[in-house]
């Protein structure tokens, strides 16, 4: 179909405008909708973005062998998604995507970012922190209560089981586990 | 409904002007993606699986608006689906959502925080966008405001995250740390100058991405850019925003430097540039917006540079967003033709600048 504005490219954007409640519809190539869009402010190109780079990153030299390898025609066991489909999209489907395509993803790791490690920020709760900070704050409730009943006894094992629950979370903080 | 008061306030947070190096840089802004474990990402998902997703966020957020968490207390819950378009639109214009986000409607909804430096989108490209925005150059402040919410997020929600690839994403250009940082920039005398081309295909090749006022896929209007990282894997988010500020100092010196060259060399030109400018701006009856960005663009050199007096430097930023097509129209409080917009859009900005030249 061709565009409704210049009748001469392709149409690849479908425009829909309301005004007073009145709907209108057109059909345009990327040019017209480029010149139509930019009364409304926005200019956007949908075929200028980050996953366009890298569904092209990915028929490029380093893609190449991922093309032609098996792997194109893998899917993903847990969604269902084809290798081929991320490669088109650049989008992932879940995250069992990055362990099943891990041997294809890494080359491409290494083109975008230089690098395939993680060395950012690590969630409190990978390292069960927020879980243990949680136990700790139950555990001084418990104790607080057996010292009111004078049960002093489970006091002390509570006592020693903060303990040990705080050295463990001073230790893993040292270690750069927070 | 809640959204108007919030626009009747007109300004956020980080649309004043008293921000570091404020006379270059606009706004610093720090986006994490996070997807929550076990779940399809949104491009691959579901009706039903976002809805999903969606009511599991809500009720965390909802719980930490309620309970008055610090941070959230006093935010509001938007769900996308019960806005007008225009209102959706006004969102984008604030920076509060991404132009692609309101595309679609179902399943979506956004927490806002009450002063707006903060947003988290639901069902974006990932399950959890969440973004701070802060006047001037402030990456390092924005950076510690979106860690805090992600802290705060994490305690009740469990994120999908591996030890050797960090925070998984739907797309892997945002593997890692997840995270983009980046700085809106006002860059008019090397434009002027045309030396903006070059300086910014040079920050291409240090891992930097150029892109226009309203992120991925837009153009820069009014010489306004958005420079962010490339990069976020291999390296921490402070390294990142170290990074992105270093390149930042030295664009402000080129731009600095620029203005000083034009203002000694060209001066006459310039002033009568940015008097012409400011001409159009208070007496024109029709005003595009992107002429009318064009043409704040040039005032707000003039303000800069002490060549314009009378006149607020907060008029530039506030029209900047005031005279947006969504805002205008929120504003004037009926929908409008693209007409009666340029009509309306100049009445607007003779108003608002009318003001600084009473006061003087």
């Amino acid at each position: 179909m061709l565009c409704e504005e210049c009748g001469k490219r392709p149409a690849s954007v479908h425009v829909t405008k309301i005004v007073n409640n009145q709907k209108m519809q057109q059909r345009l190539c990327q040019e017209c909708a480029r010149t139509k869009w930019e009364d409304m402010g926005f200019f956007v190109q949908p075929h200028l973005t980050m996953q366009s780079l890298l569904s092209g990153l990915l028929s490029s030299a380093g893609g190449a062998q991922i093309g032609s390898s098996p792997a194109i025609q893998a899917r993903c066991s847990n969604c269902g998604l084809p290798f081929r489909e991320f490669a088109r999209t650049g989008f992932l489907g879940c995250g069992h995507c990055y362990q099943q395509f891990d041997e294809q993803l890494r080359p491409i790791y290494k083109r975008i970012h230089g690098d395939t490690e993680h060395k950012g920020k690590v969630p409190l709760r990978c390292g069960g922190r927020a879980r243990v900070t949680r136990e700790i704050e139950s555990l001084r409730k418990e104790l607080q209560e057996c010292i009111r009943v004078e049960n002093y006894e489970r006091a002390a094992v509570l006592r020693d089981r903060i303990k040990a629950l705080q050295d463990g979370l001073a230790s893993s903080e040292e270690n750069g586990g927070s | 409904m809640s959204l108007r008061d919030m626009m009747r306030r007109h300004i956020s947070g980080w649309m004043s002007l008293d921000g570091p190096e404020s006379d270059v840089v606009l706004s610093s802004r720090i986006r994490l993606a996070r997807n929550l474990r076990g779940c399809k990402f949104p491009p691959r998902s579901t009706d039903a699986e976002n809805k999903d997703v969606l009511a599991k966020v809500e009720q965390v957020v909802v719980q930490l608006i309620e309970s008055r968490t610090p941070l959230f207390k006093d935010g509001r819950w938007v769900r996308i689906s019960e806005l007008s378009p225009i209102e959706r639109q006004v969102l984008v214009e604030r920076h509060l959502v991404s132009p692609q986000y309101v595309q679609e409607v179902h399943a979506r909804a956004v927490f806002i925080s009450a002063d707006e430096t903060i947003s988290v989108m639901v069902n974006e490209e990932d399950h959890l966008r969440i973004q701070t925005m802060n006047a001037g150059l402030r990456l390092t402040d924005s950076l510690s405001l979106a860690s805090q919410v992600d802290d705060i997020l994490e305690d009740s929600l469990d994120y999908e995250y591996s030890e050797r690839l960090g925070y998984i994403t739907t797309c892997p250009t945002n593997v890692g740390t997840g995270m983009r940082a980046s700085v809106m920039l006002h860059l008019p005398a090397l434009a002027l100058a045309n030396r903006l081309q070059g300086i910014l295909q040079a920050m291409s090749r240090v891992g930097l991405v150029v892109r226009g006022l309203y992120g991925e896929g837009t153009d820069s209007v009014g010489n306004i850019v958005q420079l962010s990282n490339h990069v976020s894997l291999g390296c921490s988010e402070e390294e990142i925003v170290d990074n992105l500020s270093a390149m930042t100092l030295q664009l402000i010196n080129q731009e600095r430097s620029a203005r000083e060259a034009l203002a000694r060399d060209l001066r006459i030109k310039l002033e009568d540039k940015i008097h012409r400018s400011y001409g159009i701006l208070t007496t024109a009856r029709m005003l595009s917006s992107h002429e009318t960005m064009g043409l704040l663009s040039d005032v707000k050199l003039g303000i800069d540079l002490g060549m314009l007096e009378g006149v607020d430097p907060s008029a530039f930023t506030e029209l900047l967003v005031l005279t947006r097509p969504a805002h205008l129209q929120e504003f004037i409080g009926t929908e409008l033709t693209s007409e009666e917009r340029d009509v309306r859009r100049a009445d607007l900005v003779r108003e608002r600048l009318k003001i600084d030249r009473q006061k003087e």
